[in-house]
């Protein structure tokens, strides 16, 4: 006897290949499409490879040694330190867990580039630290430092370890509750050991393998980021990711080739750093069990724990920092050197034909758009292995939602994009599209842990009751859910806001978001409508974030078991 | 060797003093016994002499080691060897590596430490089971490795929190007669945690009863 | 017979064929979006555009969407980037484009532009358009009717007179100025038009009396013309902001910095952009402009419709619309945009005249005559060649 269509075809089935037509394959294409360009063969320009003289423009191209290394560089540094200061703030503040986490939420939400164009204002020779000492050190002229786009990318370093050290604490808190951390700690110091070392010893080898993802995310992330490079990084010559953007824009279209050597290039810089940074675990672990053997105490080294918390408060206060003086710029009319404060304030930039309105409305559709669409796949996929009876992130999605965050978002793009030259798609669709790429991982992760965490009792006794699978998805599953699929959907909205590359790159400049808007801005000669632009950046994505914790709370107000989901 | 609490009393975050003013005196090779319904602090008893008290709780009394006041050292610095309920060994470790773990650095030398540890394996009849997983060991196997890594650590006093309560029946009588038996030829003094009336029996030592 | 109907039909028979097109225009435009590419860097340039954006909607159904780029290049890229995917006469997504010099030679040399069409717009008629005028040469390339001019561009030095006194004279003398001044001055990215500008500035002053601009160079006519430039930017460029070593990407960063303070000078193709910025709060009252003793680079601005533009009638009719007199006088005006007008003067009727007379000035804003001669633009392929050869030499 056949078994009927729907049976065949399970939900499973429909949202698996949804999710692989639309996220996976497309990324894959992009990089083969990437490769393919990179040797000389794109068919639409004429270009018939194999060749190598795409490789040939991209290696003549001034400075670019000098580019790989500065890339190189500052992604690896960032990572690094961004890793080591977010273990050392939880060594040091492991008994101030919740006081951590709930400063460091508002803070996640704020975007790159938001923060970097606050942040090179702070720390610019004529920025505001340095007005605020210019009085009283009698500064006239600014000092001659290049603090901002500095040729050694520290600036960059430090704009990226601003926003991806909160980022790692909060995965290192959500990693050590998978461990016992208390008992193993309570365990280690009864034996005579300091709790650096404890840490050092027992919980960082156990957490690395829980936070390796987020960790390799964040280095793919770092050296190829465009927007913070473009705003914080050197100039001349700049990071490897601004200068195959450069190339892509080219007016020549046949740039085209040597864009794609470049993202090929890009990608097995990233390959290469990825690959360092696993070894250099390695080494460090066998050096460290080899220290640990000898019973080493380390009992001296807790009173260095103060120096992460130390530095962490100083990055939290940079963060502070740049976003108030984002919002102090905007309401600005003139604020000129050496004086801390503005000399008059003005409406101006808000009331004027600024444009930020339409700016907002695109950027809060797109980032609606591919969050709803992002939210509506992980669900599929996760319902559907309910009731295949697999449930969870597992087999192959576990890894297909990786693969968005660890390639280089710029390898993927320049291939889609020459793609899209073939193909008449609406721009604000290909956006749309394009955010889901990067949207859906991060939905699909933050959705997937409470969704498996869900007590099982409760369908069964629906499904006792009567209550068909559909039922029991509408009326109880995503009722009980709605605190983390707000959450979940907050996140992916967050992340949409903050998306550069994609815009630019899928909507050819015919999309303006606040993103693309705000880094044009950064460019021009008027800070304070940049400043708009960037403060409704960062406080869009925040607003999201209230009005997803607001809510669940408001329509649970009399439900107390569900209260408490939010996290 | 002695272990000795003076009025030893904790107030909990919500203001609740948990104990008032114990005073007990452990001496060399002695395991006193402590015992009480749960909630009664037992536990939280241990981690005031150990040093492992959340923030928020609040000690007054004092703690003496051998005559050395202790009560304001952090744990590490005290001495003080724990052996906890569940036997928490490290699990990213091998047996060996987790004793070698807990072995003093004042026994210097590659070889020199792994005769100490391999010795203590043998005393556990752990033997030629260093190189296993942890996770791969009995619950009984687990308390005898997680005892020998405590003293190891050349504790000045050890604490036992519940160590037999989660072996099976059939084992525990054994692996308390071990556990009691090692302690005493360590002549170091002890306290053991139980709400089971036989530990207390074979301790042999004096016995708090708390309420 | 109907009274309007035989109006028009008057009207019709009066006018010239020309017209009748543009009456064509007017109803094939009304109802169409124009994708106008400009660069979107300047606030005031923006607002003013929108502004042209409300008026043609009103008077003609046409709404105006500014799409803001960063660099005329990305424009250029996308029309290549369609006409090669097959979109070659229409369905384009470009109307219309601001830009001139080498983007313009690389549209028109690849056929990339529609017209000629500028004869055809009603308002042509204020615009001198006679053989070697500003408006029909674009970097010494024949404009030939494929784009629109709009505005006046004229290179100019703006510095801090609170801070210094004028600058040097002439190229030459930044030498002297920057070894006493070091790190107060720079110059854009030559990757940059402006920073392009301020080398081929260099150029027309420092190279040998024998070399012609106006003919593309050779390797070794390029070598031999810019053997003086070199010597004087290698001694230059060690007293430049950050040694020399980083360069702001373009005006509008270099401008910010004038108004940080980090420099004292910075440089503008927009004789009204100092008094412009001190209005609009970007720059201190003290800020005054400067032009160099023989003269300065100056060149007009244009916009051109892409040949395979959708909405090419819109375009034309946007066109038409910046070259309206009241429309290049409220441009001028220096509380709107104050830039220069490219209108002749002599051709204005007596409203224009006017509207341009009625213009309020400003301390900052210097008169025509205060400008000096106008240098004409090297041949293109100057600025190319002169671009990559600097970034050979000092990009490491």
């Amino acid at each position: 006897m056949a078994r009927p269509l729907y049976a065949v075809i399970s939900l499973r089935g429909i949202s698996g290949a949804a999710i692989a037509i639309a996220v996976i394959l497309p990324v894959m294409i992009g990089v083969v499409h990437s490769a393919l360009a990179g040797f000389g063969h794109m068919a639409l320009l004429g270009a018939r490879g194999p060749d190598l003289d795409a490789w040939r423009t991209l290696l003549g191209q001034p400075g670019l040694w000098r580019a790989v290394a500065v890339s190189l560089w500052t992604g690896v540094a960032a990572t690094m330190i961004s890793m080591g200061l977010a273990f050392g703030a939880v060594a040091a503040l492991q008994d101030r867990v919740s006081w951590l986490r709930r400063v460091l939420a508002p803070l996640l939400a704020a975007p790159h580039a938001a923060l970097a164009i606050g942040l090179a204002f702070v720390i610019a020779p004529s920025g505001w630290i340095a007005r605020g000492l210019a009085v009283g050190l009698g500064w006239d002229r600014p000092p001659e430092l290049a603090t901002v786009g500095d040729p050694w990318g520290l600036a960059l370093i430090l704009g990226l370890v601003l926003k991806e050290v909160p980022f790692l604490i909060v995965i290192l808190l959500g990693a050590s509750t998978q461990i016992a951390m208390r008992e193993q700690m309570a365990a280690g110091r009864a034996l005579g050991y300091g709790r650096a070392a404890v840490w050092l010893w027992v919980l960082v080898p156990q957490l690395w393998p829980l936070i390796r993802l987020p960790v390799m995310a964040v280095l793919a992330f770092s050296m190829s980021v465009v927007d913070t490079a473009l705003i914080l990084g050197p100039s001349n010559p700049p990071t490897l990711s601004v200068m195959v953007a450069r190339l892509f824009a080219d007016p020549d279209l046949r740039a085209m080739l040597p864009a794609s050597s470049g993202a090929l290039l890009q990608l097995g810089l990233t390959a290469m750093a990825m690959g360092l940074l696993w070894a250099g675990a390695s080494v460090a672990g066998i050096f460290a069990r080899a220290a640990m053997r000898r019973g080493v105490r380390l009992r001296g080294l807790d009173a260095w724990l103060a120096v992460p918390a130390l530095l962490l408060a100083g990055l939290l206060f940079l963060v502070v920092l740049s976003l108030a003086v984002l919002a102090l710029w905007s309401v600005t009319f003139t604020w000129r050197w050496p004086d801390p404060w503005p000399q008059r304030l003005s409406m101006a930039a808000w009331q004027g034909r600024a444009g930020w309105l339409s700016a907002a409305q695109t950027a809060f559709f797109i980032a609606l758009a591919s969050s709803g669409i992002a939210l509506i796949l992980a669900i599929g996929w996760l319902e559907g292995g309910d009731r295949a009876g697999r449930h969870g992130l597992r087999g192959w999605m576990r890894a297909a939602v990786a693969l968005p965050l660890l390639l280089p978002q710029l390898s993927v793009l320049i291939g889609l994009s020459g793609l899209l030259l073939r193909l008449e798609m609406a721009p604000m669709i290909a956006v749309v599209w394009g955010h889901v790429l990067f949207v859906f991982p991060y939905v699909m992760i933050a959705l997937a842990g409470p969704w498996a965490a869900l007590d099982p009792r409760m369908q069964r006794t629906a499904a006792a009751l009567g209550a068909g699978p559909w039922r029991r998805l509408l009326r109880v599953k995503l009722p009980v859910l709605l605190a983390p699929l707000m959450l979940a959907a907050a996140l992916g909205f967050a992340v949409s806001i903050a998306q550069y590359l994609p815009t630019m790159f899928l909507g050819g400049g015919r999309v303006a978001t606040l993103t693309t808007e705000a880094v044009a801005l950064s460019s021009g000669s008027d800070r304070r409508v940049a400043a708009v632009h960037a403060t409704l950046q960062a406080g869009l994505p925040w607003l999201v974030y209230l009005a997803a914790l607001i809510l669940p709370a408001v329509i649970h107000r009399n439900r107390r078991a569900l209260k408490g989901e939010a996290s | 060797m002695s272990l000795k609490l003076s009025r030893l009393s904790v107030r909990a975050p919500d203001g609740a003093t948990l104990f008032a003013g114990l005073d007990l005196t452990v001496v060399a090779g002695e395991v006193a016994t402590v015992t009480g319904p749960s909630g009664a602090g037992k536990s939280t008893l241990l981690d005031a002499i150990g040093g492992h008290l959340s923030p928020g709780f609040h000690v007054t009394g004092r703690v003496f080691l051998d005559g050395r006041d202790v009560t304001d050292l952090p744990a590490e610095a005290r001495g003080i060897g724990v052996m906890f309920q569940q036997a928490v060994l490290f699990p990213h470790l091998s047996v060996a590596d987790n004793l070698a773990f807990g072995l003093s650095p004042a026994i210097r030398g590659r070889l020199a430490r792994r005769m100490a540890v391999a010795e203590a394996l043998a005393q556990a009849g752990l033997d030629g089971m260093g190189a296993r997983d942890p996770a791969t060991l009995s619950g009984g196997q687990r308390a005898r490795a997680a005892l020998m890594r405590t003293l190891l650590a050349d504790p000045k006093a050890v604490l036992l929190d519940e160590p037999f309560s989660a072996l099976d029946p059939g084992r525990r009588h054994d692996i308390r007669e071990f556990v009691l038996a090692t302690i005493r030829r360590s002549r170091i003094p002890a306290l053991l945690v139980t709400h089971d009336r036989q530990d207390a029996d074979a301790a042999g030592g004096p016995v708090v009863a708390l309420t | 017979m109907n009274p309007i109907l035989t109006a028009a039909a008057l009207m019709l028979s009066v006018t010239p064929v020309l017209s009748q097109t543009w009456e064509e225009t007017l109803d094939e435009a009304r109802g169409q979006t124009v994708f106008f590419h400009a660069w979107g860097g300047d606030q005031r340039t923006n607002d003013f555009i929108a502004s042209v954006g409300d008026e043609v909607l009103e008077r003609h159904g046409v709404t105006l969407q500014h799409v803001r780029i960063a660099d005329t290049a990305d424009a250029v890229a996308r029309v290549l980037a369609e006409r090669a995917a097959g979109r070659e006469k229409t369905g384009g997504s470009v109307d219309l484009i601001w830009l001139n010099g080498p983007n313009f030679l690389a549209m028109k040399d690849q056929g990339l532009l529609h017209g000629p069409f500028v004869a055809n717009l009603p308002n042509a008629q204020w615009l001198d358009l006679s053989e070697g005028s500003a408006n029909t040469v674009d970097f010494t390339v024949p404009v030939e009717g494929l784009e629109s001019p709009w505005r006046l561009a004229k290179f100019v030095f703006n510095y801090d007179s609170a801070r210094i006194a004028a600058p040097p004279a002439d190229m030459a003398g930044w030498l002297d100025w920057a070894a006493a001044h070091p790190g107060r001055i720079t110059h854009p990215d030559p990757a940059n038009f402006m920073g392009a500008t301020f080398l081929k500035q260099a150029l027309i002053e420092l190279a040998p009396d024998d070399t012609d601009l106006s003919v593309p160079p050779t390797d070794d006519s390029f070598a031999k013309a810019t053997v003086p430039l070199w010597h004087w930017y290698d001694a230059l460029r060690p007293n430049l902001w950050r040694d020399g070593r980083s360069f702001p990407e373009n005006e509008s960063i270099q401008q910010q910095l004038l108004n940080d303070g980090e420099i004292d000078m910075t440089m503008s193709f927009d004789p009204a952009s100092a008094a412009a910025a001190i209005a609009d709060g970007l720059l201190p009252e003290t800020v005054r402009v400067h032009v160099p003793q023989a003269g300065s680079i100056g060149n007009v601005s244009f916009v051109a419709i892409p040949v395979n533009a959708a909405h090419k009638a819109g375009a034309k009719v946007v066109a038409d619309a910046l070259l309206a007199p009241a429309t290049q006088a409220r441009m001028q005006n220096i509380e709107v945009l104050g830039s220069f007008s490219v209108l002749d003067p002599a051709k204005l009727d007596a409203t224009g005249q006017a509207a341009f007379a009625a213009l309020p000035t400003a301390p900052a804003l210097p008169a025509l005559s205060d400008l000096g001669a106008v240098l004409a633009e090297p041949h293109p392929d100057w600025m190319t060649r002169l671009t990559a050869a600097w970034q050979d030499r000092y990009t490491r």
